[in-house]
């Protein structure tokens, strides 16, 4: 069996009045809840090839950014995204509309679940099921990590710089086990002023330009 | 175990309250808090309830955050022993009072922070934080799912575990396979024993 490819996303137009978009609160909240349905472990691979490659709501670049934003803020990183992206089309309305489209029925199957595994939890087999899906799901968030990579290369900070951050900040996370409040001061903070530095050189060449 | 009761409910909305704006990173993060809080101090549930629940909401369909929700109701359970009516209203009135906890003052501060950003996208400092986080949080995801399997042993202890979660990513990563196929062949092996 050969495996469908990925198709690049470049397809999708750049300004965002010519992009597909929800029709109705009722739309956003049905798109959103069969995300949500369909994201077992977590919703962000669903949620990143629905958004980006099938609606394409969003591109990849566009992605990256709010995606930085819901998880660098407190809170479900895709609760959040979802959040802001129904905020972006039908304001505080599209907010709760999104909001409830990522939490209600979920919430409901995952009761229907506990009441119905709660007197089979304990055998082997459950567990092990849990485990093998646990096991797919760590590699399911970190595949579409890996997705996410193109998107840096039209990062302001160059190329070098995005990929000495991606493997310090691996290194710290996940080997040495740092604090995420520490990486984020160490690594984060160096890095916004290099971005800044960037963009204000960017667009001083720009204004001598014009 | 202690009861658990219907003015308990404050102390568990309280603590859940108090968990949702230092959840950077998902609720997932403020797991060892909640341990100590509903395990260690109040012995609403035991260690054996307390990590079969998230377990089981990890392997659910939806945003993980639903484990408190799970978390909640477990708790409710804990309840001295009443008519079967009453336990389930309990529960209930449990498991709404952690999932608002939990969600409504970081969904409350995302939005306004969202949205103040979003207003003003085009000024250099917001720009700057965006592309600046966004290497950053792509490293994150490649962590969250190494520390996710290293969880259940390192590479020695569980060299099939590690092969399923290397094989999932790659094909995540290259292609457009069905994400369900791979959760149900994960499942199915480990039903199995195999891994």
């Amino acid at each position: 069996m050969s495996l469908p490819i990925a198709p690049p996303v470049a397809a999708t137009p750049s300004h965002p009045d010519l992009r597909p978009r929800p029709a109705s609160l009722i739309a956003l909240f049905w798109a959103i809840n069969m995300m949500a349905l369909q994201g077992f472990g977590g919703v962000l691979a669903v949620v990143q090839r629905e958004l980006v490659e099938k609606k394409q709501w969003l591109t990849l670049e566009e992605f990256v950014e709010d995606w930085a934003v819901a998880q660098i803020m407190p809170g479900p990183n895709v609760v959040n995204l979802a959040l802001m992206v129904g905020d972006r089309y039908f304001g505080w309305r599209g907010a709760l509309a999104a909001l409830a489209g990522m939490l209600l029925l979920p919430l409901l199957v995952v009761m229907v679940l506990t009441i119905a595994l709660s007197g089979v939890g304990h055998l082997a087999q459950v567990q092990g099921a849990l485990r093998g899906m646990g096991a797919v799901s760590a590699g399911l968030i970190a595949g579409t990590g890996l997705r996410l990579v193109p998107a840096l290369r039209s990062n302001v900070m160059g190329l070098l710089v995005c990929t000495a951050l991606v493997g310090i900040t691996f290194i710290s996370i996940a080997w040495l086990r740092v604090p995420l409040g520490w990486v984020l001061l160490g690594l984060g903070l160096p890095a916004f002023f290099w971005a800044l530095r960037q963009i204000h050189q960017i667009q001083s060449r720009q204004g001598e330009g014009a | 175990m202690n009861g658990f009761e219907v003015s308990d409910l404050w102390g568990l909305l309280g603590c859940f309250v108090s968990l949702s704006l230092m959840s950077v990173g998902g609720a997932i993060a403020t797991v060892p808090e909640m341990h100590r809080y509903l395990v260690a101090q109040t012995h609403w549930l035991s260690e054996s309830q307390f990590s079969a629940s998230i377990a089981l909401a990890q392997a659910a369909p939806g945003p993980n955050v639903l484990f408190v929700a799970v978390l909640g109701w477990n708790v409710g359970l804990a309840s001295t022993p009443l008519g079967a009516p009453t336990a389930w209203a309990l529960s209930s009135a449990a498991m709404a009072v952690s999932m608002v906890g939990i969600i409504l003052p970081s969904t409350t501060l995302t939005y306004f922070a969202a949205r103040w950003g979003h207003q003003n996208r085009e000024r250099a400092p917001v720009r700057a934080f965006k592309q600046s986080m966004a290497p950053v949080v792509v490293a994150l995801l490649i962590s969250t799912g190494w520390l996710l399997t290293s969880s259940h042993g390192n590479v020695q202890e569980a060299p099939l575990l590690w092969l399923l979660t290397l094989a999932s990513a790659l094909l995540v990563w290259k292609t457009r396979i069905h994400l369900l196929w791979l959760l149900a062949v994960g499942a199915a092996l480990g039903a199995l024993g195999l891994i």
